[in-house]
């Protein structure tokens, strides 16, 4: 098959290429149909990555986030037309001890393999996942940033201490919204406080128990666990936050992506017994995770909608750029672009 | 019902001394027919996907189709001596075998320009089932000229210039009114099938096709045509 991949080849400039596929029996054909813009799109088409990282990764195509209708299974286990979310790591082993997306064997698309800016992706059988018929199809689009907060909870879960009293998310951004509303489902008892550096964004945490700015934290304010979701520049600040306000030996998890080293208080983190776990990325138990919690949670779901922000279809290389484009003037929310090239 | 009608009647008189029409030519290991065929398969409208070949060829055609090609949607059938006389062998057969419907559509498209994206077929059904025929067209890159006998006679403005691609689709009840309404000498000079209906007065509704969903027609043609393609590593 004669599929058309739409790469980025430099900063703010995409090509198309035709590229021949094979498609086996336990391939399927995805056309791709809203597809979401994550912060690491933007560092490439933007050219903010390191110019050693840009020669070696492009020209690929960028996305990783995205849903898309079956077009083609060949065993006839996904009828055509069926909603499917594209997970966009992709193993090629298995490890009894490393998870598929810590295992560095593993491809992720969109980080040297192409992303899901194609006519259609073929992907292995076991990396799309059906998505019900009654999700909003925009908010599906960021399933797999959803499935990025399962795991950083998941780990959280699995490494902590037992005191659950209070989580704090620091990051009032895209990730700290999802995985705010995460919290309200894996950790029910919980109190729930969100740090962050706009009230206006803040304000859209409406279902959490307390919000602060990080400029205004009460001094004597401990949480039982934290989560770091700001990344950039804004992960050194946060972290150290982190380390004041967080009780002793307790467990951060660090989320944000940061492009160059940050300092941290070791001294602290070893005399309070801290434990700093970094999670990335995501894999298809996850994803699964994901989908069950948003399918039992309307209001999850619901949510997740109010974090749909810009939004269009695009149909041509322009349209693409004019997205992305507007997607960096963006105040609030993910951007969701309907596929149609 | 929604048909798809691949016109492979073409016998590759522009292909140089090749003795094989340009449809079945190799590129990236495929015959071009099939690349074409493949990316009709993946659209699950089509109630029927109809590849219209040579007389001489059908059984060549056929083996290909057995080979590479695991859709019952899709039927050979035996095309006819010029374009559009192919065209009309295709809509027989659709007569004879399905009936015809008021609401019936055809998609039909060049089997020598496998670039064709789901994107302009999605565009052309959508636009043939709210208009009598549709055509599509890139604007016209290079200036236009119209001249006769080595000299111009015209130099059409060009933002007013379409350069005409395939798919080109019909209401096929109007595509045939259109085409019993033509003389015999009319049917034979045709090179356009949307012509067909635009003589007959029928509106014909434009679509953006892609410069890259290019016709595959000269030796030339195909050299780019390879380049254009990369394997997946």
């Amino acid at each position: 098959m004669l599929n058309q991949v739409y790469r980025l080849v430099a900063a703010r400039q995409f090509e198309v290429q035709t590229v021949a596929e094979e498609v086996t029996a336990n391939d399927i054909v995805v056309r791709p149909r809203y597809l979401s813009v994550c912060h690491a799109d933007q560092r490439y088409f933007t050219g903010s990555r390191p110019q050693a990282t840009l020669r070696q990764k492009l020209p690929m195509a960028l996305i990783h986030e995205g849903v898309g209708e079956v077009v083609n299974d060949p065993k006839g286990e996904f009828k055509p037309g069926t909603l499917v979310a594209m997970i966009p790591n992709t193993p090629s082993e298995t490890d009894p001890i490393i998870k598929e997306n810590y295992l560095p064997t593993s491809k992720f698309r969109s980080s040297g393999f192409d992303g899901f800016m194609q006519e259609f992706v073929v992907l292995r059988r076991d990396r799309v996942i059906e998505v019900p018929a009654d999700f909003d199809h925009e908010m599906s689009a960021f399933i797999e940033m959803v499935s990025v907060g399962v795991h950083g909870l998941t780990a959280l879960a699995d490494t902590m201490d037992a005191d659950k009293t209070t989580i704090g998310i620091w990051g009032d951004g895209n990730l700290g919204y999802i995985t705010a509303t995460l919290v309200k489902q894996l950790f029910p008892e919980s109190q729930l406080m969100i740090f962050g550096r706009h009230q206006s964004k803040l304000d859209y945490f409406s279902f959490a128990d307390k919000t602060y700015l990080v400029d205004d934290i009460p001094a004597d304010l401990k949480v039982s666990q934290a989560v770091e979701c700001t990344g950039g520049r804004g992960s050194e600040q946060a972290i150290a936050q982190i380390i004041q306000h967080i009780k002793p030996m307790g467990t951060a998890i660090l989320m944000g992506v940061s492009e160059d080293p940050v300092g941290i208080d070791t001294r602290s983190v070893l005399a309070e017994g801290l434990t700093l776990r970094g999670t990335s990325r995501s894999g298809r138990v996850d994803f699964e995770k994901a989908l069950d919690i948003l399918t039992k949670s309307p209001v999850t779901r619901e949510r997740l909608q109010n974090l749909v922000g810009l939004t269009r279809k695009v149909s041509t290389i322009q349209d693409i750029i004019d997205f992305f484009e507007g997607d960096l003037t963006n105040y609030w929310g993910k951007a969701v672009m309907e596929w149609d090239v | 019902m929604i048909y798809a009608q691949i016109l492979a009647g073409g016998k590759g008189t522009r292909m140089g001394n090749v003795p094989m029409p340009k449809q079945f030519l190799s590129l990236a290991d495929k015959p071009i027919l099939i690349h074409t065929i493949e990316k009709f398969v993946l659209e699950s409208r089509f109630d029927a996907i109809l590849v219209v070949c040579p007389a001489d060829w059908l059984s060549h055609t056929q083996d290909l189709v057995s080979k590479y090609v695991s859709d019952e949607r899709v039927h050979v059938v035996t095309g006819g001596s010029e374009r559009n006389e192919t065209l009309m062998k295709g809509i027989e057969y659709i007569r004879d075998n399905y009936g015809l419907h008021d609401d019936d559509v055809v998609i039909t498209h060049d089997a020598v320009r496998p670039f064709i994206t789901s994107r302009i077929i999605n565009d052309n059904i959508e636009a043939v089932l709210a208009n009598p025929a549709v055509d599509t067209v890139v604007p016209a890159i290079d200036t236009i000229v119209q001249g006769s006998e080595e000299k111009i006679d015209d130099i059409p403005v060009r933002s007013t210039m379409y350069q005409g691609q395939t798919p080109q689709s019909f209401n096929i009840k109007t595509l045939i009114e259109s085409y019993e309404a033509l003389s015999d000498a009319q049917k034979e000079t045709l090179s356009d099938s949307c012509k067909i209906c635009l003589l007959a007065g029928q509106p014909v509704k434009m679509v953006r096709g892609e410069n890259f969903n290019f016709k595959i027609t000269t030796p030339y043609d195909l050299r780019v045509a390879t380049a254009l393609v990369e394997t997946r590593s």
